[in-house]
């Protein structure tokens, strides 16, 4: 047990007393469990580049997205951190930028390079989509071979980043799945990781809970703040009737879920018992503040949500699922939970952790916390998840609004 | 234990979930609550789906819901003991 944990006095599954993974220590100190080479495209236009890139040069990724033209103010900003994000989080060991012209190419480069790990950028104006697949070719090969002799290191637990955000919830979510996500951070936060929740929507009909949960009174309201910006800024501005035809979604409604209230509840299991958030991020934006739990300011879409938790920089993600969401992310391995009988029997393919025994109480919370920890380190080890065998890589900006 | 078909939050809650599949009108079911494990029974009034929710005692309109000893909306109509409770009865005060 470390320190940290005995100080805390938090008692700790003594099963995952000193658990260790098998991980990448990157350039600035921090841990990665996946070692890619991504081709990271500036803007929509740079697509076509990228793909060629990791077309030619068979190991590496590209990551196409929809985005990066006459955007402006926060609305870019995001767009930068996004990817600069992406590019820095330590699941990424080397990065081929390609973008329309250099100047914002330049930007991302400059940004990533920060954290020392391998990156290089090209434009493609002056010079045509071929003679820049050519060149990017040539230096992803590179990389990508001095990515694949890099040698893991055991890391304490400690050292993972875990995000979570759930999906297609219905009522075993509330029941099972993200309880038992909750269960592992009431474990693994006193140990020292970084975990972090958002989805400022979905939290809407247990406000007053998730303000409670906050470290301090000063976060509490930080974090109220952001939620009521949501609700004055999107939700009143653009709303024609109310959410009621998004949330609960219509899938929700199948698995059972009658309000937003009750979906929002079922949402907070996610982050225990014991653990306050100590701070509240930005969309994309790293925690500062150390080890602990954060609240970060995202959509309730899925791809969108992981999308910028793994921006920020966190490493595994962690996804209950009641009627069977089937997201994955490019970078980050995202370990989908389910406790609903129904969707294991239907589309098991997509479940990594099946914790419907908690409904048949022949497993309890704690037990699925445990065999959640458990997927965790073998996960990190590089066992693949089901999205990633499934192919899925869901790469999703968020745009704030229209652009110039 | 056996297998309960419906598992209850809290105590203070008035609706429960039905954790099983197929469940058929006027099963003779095992609740639980989850917060203190303790259990009682309960007559389904109607075949519900996995997922959704019955009525624990005998809900009058306009009667808050309690679900994770928390209000998460209000009834529409009036709900027996044992009926399925959903967006067809109950719905948020939010809106």
């Amino acid at each position: 047990m470390t320190k940290k944990s005995k100080k805390n006095g938090r008692s700790v599954a003594k099963k995952n007393d000193n658990a260790t993974f098998w991980g990448w220590r990157r350039e600035n100190g921090r841990v990665g469990v996946r070692n890619h080479v991504i081709i990271l495209p500036l803007d929509d236009l740079s697509n076509a580049s990228c793909e060629a890139v990791a077309n030619n040069i068979k190991g590496t990724m590209a990551l196409p997205h929809a985005y990066g033209r006459l955007q402006f103010g926060e609305d870019l900003d995001l767009h930068f951190r996004t990817l600069i994000g992406t590019g820095a989080n330590p699941n990424v060991a080397a990065v081929v930028v390609i973008g329309i012209e250099d100047g914002w190419t330049k930007i991302v480069v400059d940004g990533i390079k920060k954290t020392g790990k391998p990156v290089i950028g090209f434009g493609i104006e002056g010079h045509g989509d071929i003679a820049t697949i050519a060149k990017a070719s040539y230096a992803a090969k590179e990389y990508l071979q001095w990515a694949s002799e890099l040698p893991r290191e055991q890391c304490d637990i400690s050292e993972l980043w875990i995000s979570t955000k759930c999906g297609e919830s219905d009522t075993t979510t509330g029941l099972a799945s993200c309880p038992t996500v909750g269960n592992m951070y009431d474990k693994l936060i006193p140990r020292g990781i970084y975990g972090v929740f958002g989805e400022t929507s979905e939290i809407t009909g247990g406000e007053h809970l998730a303000r409670a949960r906050a470290a301090t009174k000063k976060v509490g309201d930080k974090w109220m703040k952001v939620w009521q910006s949501y609700q004055d800024d999107v939700i009143e501005a653009h709303k024609t009737s109310d959410l009621s035809d998004s949330q609960p979604t219509k899938g929700n409604i199948a698995g059972g879920l009658s309000t937003i209230e009750e979906k929002a509840l079922g949402n907070l299991e996610k982050i225990g018992r014991d653990c306050k958030y100590i701070d509240v991020l930005l969309p994309a934006e790293t925690p500062k503040k150390g080890p602990g739990l954060y609240y970060m300011d995202t959509s309730s879409a899925a791809a969108e949500c992981v999308t910028l938790m793994a921006a920020g920089g966190y490493a595994v993600h962690t996804f209950p699922t009641g009627q069977g969401n089937v997201i994955g992310n490019p970078i980050v391995p995202v370990i989908k939970i389910s406790g609903n009988p129904k969707t294991i029997r239907t589309m098991g393919e997509h479940v990594d952790v099946d914790v419907s025994g908690i409904l048949r109480r022949d497993m309890t919370i704690p037990q699925a916390g445990d065999a959640l920890i458990d997927m965790i380190v073998r996960t990190a080890n590089g066992r693949l998840t089901a999205a990633e065998t499934l192919g899925h890589r869901e790469f999703v900006m968020t745009k704030l609004y229209r652009s110039a | 234990m056996a297998i309960p078909q419906l598992l209850v939050h809290e105590k203070k809650d008035t609706v429960g979930v039905i954790v099983v599949e197929g469940l058929k009108k006027g099963t003779d079911m095992l609740c639980v609550v989850t917060a203190d494990n303790s259990s009682f029974k309960l007559k389904s009034r109607m075949d519900v789906p996995i997922g959704h929710k019955v009525a624990l005692a005998d809900i009058k309109k306009g009667d808050t819901i309690w679900k994770y000893g928390q209000d998460v909306g209000v009834a529409k109509a009036k709900i027996n003991k044992g009926e399925h409770v959903h967006v067809h009865n109950i719905k948020t005060k939010r809106w």
